[in-house]
């Protein structure tokens, strides 16, 4: 393996003892890059320069001369950043987002931006305004969205970990697509000052790493409160790592039958069943429970999430940053061109679903309606967490599949079922690889742990790691 | 279920123009999701008080103390037309 194939843990160690330099780290990683980017495009600005500015000084912290990437709608500023629309496409924040701001004081390194469906609507990265990223187990297979660019470079090699977001399962899904590590914390643990908008009681900024080692430094460094974002909570600050033991004795285990009587791929569910038995194997308790309102959430995420996407994505009108269209007689057409120009197809029917569950006459009956469910679907889950310390689910129904293969939207909203009610409930979640299927794609397990319990799933997940020992697999990308 | 005039109706709402062919498409889209989601109906809310956030935060304040804001350059920097650090746009009264 060479540099650009280890994890944050193994290069800080090479680099503590100055077995490597912070220039030969970065070097890997820019000749992975070279050799691969070409085939995978996990990447919509790579800042190669500014890179090697950085390691050509000295680094001090927790990551000090990690390369990493981030997802192109976390604001860097000076670097332009896109959220993969035609809108922001030469948009240059004058700001770092929190979480940049925390990784450049840990002494990281950025790579680049990575690609990303537009403005996070997606589960392919196939509705970026710019190209297609591909998936590195098999280029012929979508990498999973909206942090497909994210998770594929990391798979790659092309960063040793990425930032995401996850509103619906933007993390995890693309993680479980590409046999990756992904964490979304707890809603309000992530400060999203600097993160692009789509839903802001469901968006929540998280890892993608290797190992969940990785995923546990790496939320040490982005996690905390922050004052300019209003939804981020107080709470004592937590040393992640501490929990990555190898003890699963006594731990409760819930298994939502809902998930499980439900008609998908079989090597998936064979792969998290026999996943799950590994864990009883090791003194874990498991029992099937009932989550009724699971049967609803793909319902309610799509209004919530559309209705305040509608209202997100209101602020892009061509006045003060973007694109604005060069036709315009009058400002109110102005505001109508622009929009119609530079927003995607998936955006514009997400934000006229959006307004439609909001407008006069539907509000009560959709978005009030979807709102009391979700109150119902949060008490479900804190029933459940009352008696079982997690909840284990296959991550996505499906592994990644061929791209150009779902067309129509409903059909690939439906694939969210796994992971929706984890942002609508705000719990913690965690994805780890536990199986490959028969054509060599990687399937991924699920950990959803309560509210503030990302110590309880980063233990369970880390020790089911060392159970299956599939973190050093690697994908066979041909190297130019 | 919403025709290609509702689909109109709401695309002039959220300020965006869309062709009669694209407005056909989205009309046939959104009554697909509508159908889909018509089974929140059957769900038995009453009383049940709606969620906003995930979070149980009230009335979040901070000190009503002035402090340094972005300044008026990088506010300006992106700015597709920019005239004595205005953004400048097209004619608003009128239509």
């Amino acid at each position: 393996m060479e540099l650009c194939d280890l994890t944050i843990h193994e290069l800080r160690e090479k680099l503590e003892t100055n077995e490597v330099t912070a220039e030969e780290v970065l070097d890997s990683f820019l000749r992975r890059i070279e050799a691969v980017e070409e085939k995978v495009r996990a990447y919509v600005t790579i800042t190669a320069d500014e890179a090697r500015e950085r390691v050509s000084g000295e680094l001090k912290g927790s990551l000090a001369g990690i390369p990493l990437a981030v997802k192109d709608n976390i604001s860097t500023e000076g670097i332009r950043t896109t959220s993969s629309s035609k809108m922001l496409e030469n948009y240059i924040p004058p700001y770092n987002a929190t979480v940049v701001e925390k990784l450049d004081e840990a002494g990281a390194v950025i790579l680049g931006k990575t690609n990303m469906d537009e403005f996070a609507m997606g589960g392919t990265t196939g509705f970026s305004a710019f190209h297609e990223t591909r998936n590195p187990w098999n280029l012929e297979h979508v990498p999973g969205g909206s942090s497909g660019g994210s998770a594929a470079a990391v798979a790659a090699g092309e960063a040793a970990a990425a930032l995401g977001s996850d509103t619906g399962g933007s993390i995890r899904q693309p993680a479980a697509f590409c046999g990756l590590v992904g964490l979304k914390p707890t809603y309000g643990t992530v400060s999203r000052y600097g993160l692009l908008a789509y839903a802001g009681s469901l968006d929540q900024i998280g890892p993608i790493t290797r190992d969940i080692e990785d995923a546990a430094l790496l939320l040490n460094v982005i996690s905390g409160h922050d004052s300019r974002d209003s939804s981020s909570v107080r709470q004592e600050q937590t040393d992640y790592t501490a929990f990555l033991q190898e003890d699963l004795s006594g731990m409760r285990i819930a298994l939502p039958k809902e998930y499980y009587e439900l008609d998908y791929n079989p090597e998936v569910k064979e792969s998290v069943l026999a996943a799950v038995k590994k864990m009883e194997a090791e003194g874990a308790i498991v029992e099937e429970v009932s989550l009724p309102s699971i049967e609803y959430s793909v319902a309610i995420y799509y209004i919530l999430a559309t209705g305040e996407a509608s209202s997100s994505l209101a602020r892009y009108d061509g006045v003060r940053y973007g694109y604005r269209s060069k036709e315009a007689a009058n400002v109110t057409e102005m505001f109508k061109n622009t929009r119609s120009e530079a927003f995607g197809e998936e955006v514009k029917r997400r934000i006229l679903f959006g307004t439609h569950v909001l407008s006069a006459g539907s509000y009560e009956e959709y978005y009030v309606k979807a709102q009391k469910i979700r109150t119902l679907l949060i008490k479900e889950f804190e029933e459940i967490f009352k008696n079982y310390d997690l909840i284990v689910t296959p991550t996505t129904p499906e592994t990644a599949f061929k791209a150009g293969s779902i067309t129509a939207p409903l059909e690939s909203y439906k694939m969210d079922a796994f992971t929706v009610p984890v942002n609508l409930a705000g719990i913690p979640a965690i994805t780890l690889p536990c199986g490959f299927s028969s054509a060599n794609l990687p399937i991924g397990i699920q950990l959803m742990g309560p509210r503030f319990g990302e110590g309880k799933i980063i233990q369970a997940a880390y020790s089911l790691e060392k159970l299956l020992q599939l973190e050093n697999k690697r994908p066979e990308l041909e190297v130019r | 279920m919403l025709e290609k005039k509702d689909i109109e109706r709401l695309a002039d709402m959220a300020s965006m123009k869309i062709s009669a062919s694209e407005a056909d498409k989205f009309a046939g889209q959104l009554n697909e999701i509508l159908q889909y989601v018509e089974k929140i109906k059957e769900v038995d809310t009453e009383g049940v008080m709606p969620t906003l956030y995930p979070v149980s935060l009230e009335n979040v304040f901070r000190e009503d103390k002035v402090e340094p804001s972005l300044a008026r350059e990088k506010v300006l920097a992106n700015a597709p037309e920019e005239k004595d650090g205005q953004f400048r746009v097209p004619r608003i009264m009128g239509e």
